[in-house]
C-alpha cells in the first residue's frame, strides 16, 4: 500500500492504496464519490469519465499513481456555466433512462461545450462516441447538448 | 385485467410501511374504524403524515410519496405509477415523489404474475386501475377530513394541484393539514375514479416530468454498486470458463497475498474473493488459480449449434399453430420461396453489471439489489441461508438497466449473493459485484435460434406459410414451467410466429427446443427478438416476389388485424411513404410487430454505408399502446428500443468457441454509439383501449425494417445476424 495525496473537487485528499489502483476505485471506494460509475474497466464505455485538469479522462484505466498534482473533477464537483446549462438541458429533455451512464455523458458533454461553443453534429459524434448508453438515449443527448449551447448564447 | 382493489387490513398496511423511511414508523388508525389507514409518526410521537393504503403516503409537509412495486431501471414506472396516483388525487406534481415498495408479494404482487416482479412490459398494464384506486381512496379521505373540519358536504369540495377548496365558504387547505384527520377515517372500499375527459396528467403532453431524472443528472441517484456500509466486504467471484463446470480445486496463496484481501472461499458457483475494497478483490481474482472440473460442461461452439439446428429445422417439430393444409398448398404452388434466418446468442449487458448487497446476522437478512423478481429473489436468499422468506427483507434499488437480465426465474444471482454471505459467516455485510467480463461471459443469453420458412405463391397470392423454429427454452426446467408451458410448447419461443397478423389460408408453425448447456433468458422483447425479424423479413420477401408494395401488400392481408393495420397506416403517413425506393443511395424498409399487446410499426431509411455496415439515417415509428399514460416516456421507450434493437442487429453476438463465450467486454461486444443512432420521429395513436406496455415493443420492428430496406438497395435481407459480422 502507498500513500497518495490527490486533489479532487478542490479538496486535498489522502488515500492509502495499491499503486496500480485505478482512479475510479479511489474516487468510489476511498472518497465515497459514487457518482462516477464502473461500466467496463477498459475505457470502452465512458461511464467513469472525470476531468483531469479540465480534460475528460476515463478514470477506470488511469492509475492513481499517475495523477500527481493535477486537479480531478467528478460529477459531484462539476461547476460553471457549461455544467449548469448541460444539466438544465438534460432535465428539461428528460434525457436519462436507467441513468447509470449519465454522469459520464454529462461530463463529456460539459467538456465539449467548454471546447466548442456551438457544436455541430459531427462535433457531438466525436466528443460523445466514447460514452455508451445501453438505453440508447442518444437522440436526447444530442438535442440537449444543442439546447445547452443555445442557452449559453453561443 | 380483473383484480381486487386494494383492501388492506391495518396489520398489512403496518407491515408494508415498516422500515421504509428511517425515523418514521406507523401507528394504526383509530381503534374504532375498520381502517386501512395509518398515521405516520416520527420517533418523538408527532404526526408526520398518513398512509391511506400500501401505495400512498401523504406527509404533513404535503409531500405525496408513491410506493412503486415495479423496479425502475429506465423504463419509467416511478413516473408512470406516480402519475396514476397523482391524477386521481389531483396532486401538485412538484410535491410528488416515488420510491420502491419493499418486497411483499401479498401487497405488491404484479397482478398479472401473482408474485412481485416486473417484466413483459406490464408495469402500467397491471397497475392502471390499482394505482388510480389507491390515489382515489386517498383523495376521498382527504376530502372527507376537510368536509368534517369545515362542516360542509364533501361533494362541494374540489381539489386542484394539491389544494382542497370549498368555494362557497371560500376556504382552502393543503393535503398536509388534513393528513392527521384523514388517517382516522375508514378507507373507502371502492372509491370512484375520474372520467378520462377530466384527466389532467394522464395522456397530457408535458404534464409531468420524470421523477428520477434530476438525481440521475447530478450523479446523486443511488444504485446498488454505490452502497457503502461500515464493515462491508466487496466480493467478486471467479466463475468457470465453460457453462456446467465446477470447481475441482483452487490455490489462493497469491490471491490472499494481495493487500486488502480478507478471505477466499469456495461457493457453489465458483470461488469468492472478499476484500476491503474493489481493486484488491479484482487483482486477487487475477492471481487466483482455479482448476475446473469440466466433465459436465457444454463444449459446443456456436457454429456447431447452428449446424445442428439447421439440420433439425428440416424435421417437423412440435406444432405451435396451424390452419388449412400447408402440405397440399406447397405441393400445388407455382413457386415456393425458402429462407433461413440464424440468430446469435445475445447478452443484455446493462450498463450496471449485476450486483447486490446483503447483511445477514444468522437470524435475519436484509438484501438490497436491483431485483426484478423480488418474490423469487427473497425466497431464494431465505432458502440458501436457512431462513423463512419473512426473515429476509429486500430493498429494491434503482438499477442501471436490465433488459430482462435481472428477472431470473432461477434467481442465480440472489443465490450467489446469499452463498457469498453464508460462506464467510454471519455479521459480515457483503457487496457482490460482477464485472463486465462476468456479465458477458456469464450466460443467461437471448437464445441462439434458427428459423426455416417456406412460402407458397399461387396466382400472385401467398397461399401457404410454414415456419420451423429451433432454439432453447429458458422456461422449461424452471419454477415457471408449470405456469407457462402448455402442451409441450413454451409460448415465449414462438410468440410472434405461431400467429400472424396476416391472413394466409394455409399456415403451420412448429418448434424444436433442444437442450443445450448454455443458460438462456428473456431479453428485451423476448421471442419477438427473433420471430419479429423472421416473420417481417419473410413477408416482405414474399410481397416483393409478388410485386406488391410493402405497406399496401401488408394492409391487404390485415383484414383481421385492425390495430396492427392502424399503426402501419400511421407510420406510412408520418414518413410520407411513397414506396420502398431506392431513392438515390437510400431505400426504405417497413416492419410491424405486435408484442405485449402493443402495436408498433417502424419505417427505416437506410443506405449501404461506407464499409462499416449499413447506415440508418432515420426511423419513423407509430405506436398504439392503448391509453398513453405518459406520452414522453412512451416516445423515450420507442427511441431507446429502436437504438437497442438496431445496435444488436448490426453488431452484437456472443459467439461460443468450444463452449467458451468469446466476447468479454465492450471492445468485442459491440454496442450502438451516438454516431450510429438514427434520427427518430414517433407518433402515438390516440386510443381508449386499456394501456399496454412500451418497455419492449419498440425493439422488434427495427431490425427487419433495416433488412427490408437493404433488400431494396440490392443487398439480400441478412440471413444471419448480426448484420455486420466479425468486426469490432
Amino acid at each position: 500500500m502507498t500513500a497518495y495525496n490527490v486533489k479532487v473537487n478542490g479538496r486535498s485528499e489522502n488515500v492509502d492504496v495499491l499503486p496500480d489502483t485505478p482512479l475510479l476505485w479511489v474516487l468510489r471506494d476511498n472518497l465515497g464519490l459514487t457518482g462516477t460509475k464502473f461500466g467496463c474497466g477498459i475505457a470502452m464505455c465512458g461511464a467513469c469519465t472525470v476531468f483531469l485538469d479540465g480534460k475528460p479522462l476515463r478514470s477506470c484505466s488511469f492509475p492513481v499513481s499517475a495523477v500527481g498534482n493535477r486537479e480531478v473533477t467528478t460529477i459531484e464537483g462539476l461547476s460553471g456555466r457549461e455544467a449548469a446549462a448541460i444539466q438544465r438541458a438534460w432535465i428539461a429533455r428528460d434525457v436519462p433512462q436507467c441513468g447509470y451512464c449519465q454522469s459520464g455523458q454529462v461530463m463529456s458533454a460539459v467538456a465539449l461545450l467548454k471546447e466548442v461553443k456551438r457544436p455541430t453534429d459531427r462535433d457531438i459524434d466525436l466528443a460523445m462516441n466514447g460514452n455508451l448508453c445501453r438505453c440508447a438515449t442518444y437522440v436526447r443527448i444530442r438535442a440537449a447538448i444543442k439546447d445547452a449551447a443555445r442557452a449559453l448564447g453561443a | 385485467m380483473p383484480h381486487e382493489p386494494p383492501r388492506l387490513s391495518r396489520r398489512t398496511a403496518f407491515k408494508a410501511m415498516t422500515g421504509l423511511v428511517l425515523g418514521v414508523y406507523l401507528k394504526p388508525g383509530s381503534s374504532m374504524a375498520q381502517s386501512g389507514a395509518a398515521q405516520i409518526l416520527r420517533p418523538d410521537g408527532s404526526i408526520a403524515g398518513f398512509a391511506p393504503n400500501a401505495f400512498v403516503r401523504i406527509g404533513s409537509d404535503d409531500m405525496v410519496t408513491v410506493l412503486v412495486k415495479h423496479i425502475e431501471f429506465g423504463q419509467g414506472p416511478f413516473t408512470g405509477l406516480a402519475t396514476l396516483v397523482a391524477e386521481e388525487l389531483d396532486a401538485d406534481w412538484s410535491r410528488v415523489r416515488a420510491e420502491h415498495a419493499p418486497a411483499d408479494a401479498n401487497l405488491y404482487k404484479n397482478l398479472l404474475f401473482g408474485m412481485q416482479g416486473t417484466g413483459g412490459s406490464t408495469a402500467i398494464a397491471n397497475s392502471y386501475e390499482q394505482m388510480r384506486k389507491a390515489g382515489a381512496a386517498a383523495r376521498a379521505m382527504l376530502v372527507e377530513a376537510a368536509a368534517q373540519s369545515w362542516r360542509v358536504p364533501p361533494t362541494e369540495i374540489t381539489i386542484e394541484r394539491g389544494i382542497l377548496r370549498h368555494a362557497k365558504s371560500n376556504r382552502q387547505g393543503r393535503f398536509g393539514q388534513f393528513a392527521e384527520a384523514a388517517a382516522k377515517l375508514p378507507v373507502p372500499a371502492d372509491p370512484p375514479l375520474k372520467d378520462a375527459s377530466k384527466f389532467r396528467l394522464i395522456g397530457r403532453e408535458g404534464a409531468v416530468k420524470k421523477l428520477d431524472v434530476p438525481a440521475k443528472t447530478t450523479g446523486t441517484a443511488q444504485f446498488t454498486i454505490d452502497i457503502r456500509e461500515p464493515g462491508m466486504l466487496t466480493v467478486v467471484v471467479a466463475h468457470p470458463l465453460r457453462f456446467g463446470s465446477k470447481v475441482a480445486s483452487f490455490d489462493a496463496a497469491q490471491a490472499r497475498a494481495v493487500p486488502g484481501v480478507v478471505d477466499v472461499k469456495q461457493i457453489p458457483s465458483g470461488v469468492a474473493i472478499y476484500a476491503d475494497s474493489t481493486w484488491p478483490a479484482l487483482k486477487a481474482r487475477e492471481a487466483l488459480k482455479v482448476t475446473w472440473d469440466e466433465r459436465a460442461a457444454e463444449r459446443r461452439s456456436s457454429s456447431q449449434l447452428i449446424d445442428e439446428y439447421r439440420a433439425m429445422s428440416r424435421q417437423k417439430g412440435t406444432i405451435a399453430g396451424q390452419h388449412g393444409d400447408v402440405d397440399a398448398a406447397l405441393a400445388g404452388a407455382e413457386r415456393v420461396i425458402e429462407a433461413e434466418f440464424v440468430f446469435p446468442y445475445l447478452a443484455h449487458a446493462p450498463m450496471e453489471p449485476l450486483d447486490g448487497f446483503l447483511r445477514w446476522d444468522g437470524d435475519k437478512a436484509a438484501a438490497r439489489l436491483g431485483s426484478q423478481l423480488q418474490t423469487v429473489d427473497q425466497q431464494t436468499i431465505a432458502g440458501v441461508l436457512g431462513l423463512k422468506p419473512e426473515q429476509v427483507s429486500l430493498e429494491t434499488m434503482l438499477a442501471g438497466g436490465s433488459f430482462g437480465r435481472r428477472a431470473q426465474p432461477t434467481a442465480h444471482f440472489a443465490a450467489e449473493l446469499a452463498g457469498v454471505a453464508k460462506a464467510i459467516g454471519p455479521n459480515r455485510p457483503v457487496k457482490l459485484i460482477w464485472t463486465r467480463e462476468d456479465d458477458l461471459r456469464g450466460g443467461y443469453y437471448r437464445p441462439l435460434f434458427v428459423h426455416r420458412l417456406r412460402g407458397a405463391i399461387r396466382d400472385g397470392k401467398i397461399v401457404a406459410w410454414v415456419n420451423t423454429l429451433v432454439g432453447q427454452s429458458f422456461i422449461k426446467g424452471t419454477p415457471f414451467e408449470p405456469m407457462v408451458v402448455k402442451d409441450g410448447i413454451d409460448p415465449v419461443t414462438v410468440e410472434g410466429s405461431r400467429e400472424l397478423p396476416y391472413e394466409i389460408p394455409n399456415f403451420r408453425c412448429d418448434v424444436h427446443t433442444p437442450p443445450v448447456g448454455v443458460p438462456t433468458l428473456w431479453w428485451r422483447s423476448v421471442g419477438h427478438t427473433h420471430t419479429g425479424y423472421a416473420v417481417e423479413c419473410f413477408i416482405d420477401e414474399l410481397l416483393q416476389a409478388t410485386g406488391q408494395d410493402p405497406v399496401a401488400g401488408r394492409l391487404a392481408l390485415m383484414g383481421k388485424a385492425a390495430r396492427a393495420a392502424g399503426v402501419l397506416r400511421a407510420v406510412a403517413q408520418l414518413a410520407r411513404w411513397t414506396g420502398p425506393g431506392p431513392f438515390g443511395d437510400r431505400a426504405r424498409g417497413v416492419a410491424v410487430v405486435e408484442s405485449f399487446d402493443s402495436f408498433i410499426a417502424e419505417i427505416a431509411e437506410v443506405s449501404a454505408g461506407d464499409g462499416g455496415g449499413p447506415k440508418v439515417h432515420k426511423v419513423w415509428c407509430a405506436v398504439d399502446c392503448g391509453v398513453a399514460v405518459n406520452p414522453d416516456v412512451i416516445r423515450a421507450q420507442m427511441e431507446g428500443g429502436i437504438g437497442f434493437g438496431l445496435g444488436h442487429a448490426l453488431f452484437a453476438e456472443v459467439r461460443l468457441d468450444e463452449g467458451r463465450p468469446v466476447p468479454g467486454n465492450f471492445d468485442t461486444y459491440r454496442s450502438l454509439r451516438i454516431h450510429e443512432m438514427p434520427e427518430i420521429e414517433v407518433t402515438i395513436l390516440r386510443s381508449i383501449e386499456k394501456p399496454t406496455g412500451v418497455g419492449e415493443p419498440g425493439v422488434p420492428p427495427i431490425a427487419p425494417a433495416v433488412a427490408n430496406a437493404l433488400a431494396r438497395l440490392g443487398h439480400n435481407r441478412p440471413r444471419q445476424l448480426p448484420i455486420v459480422r466479425g468486426t469490432v
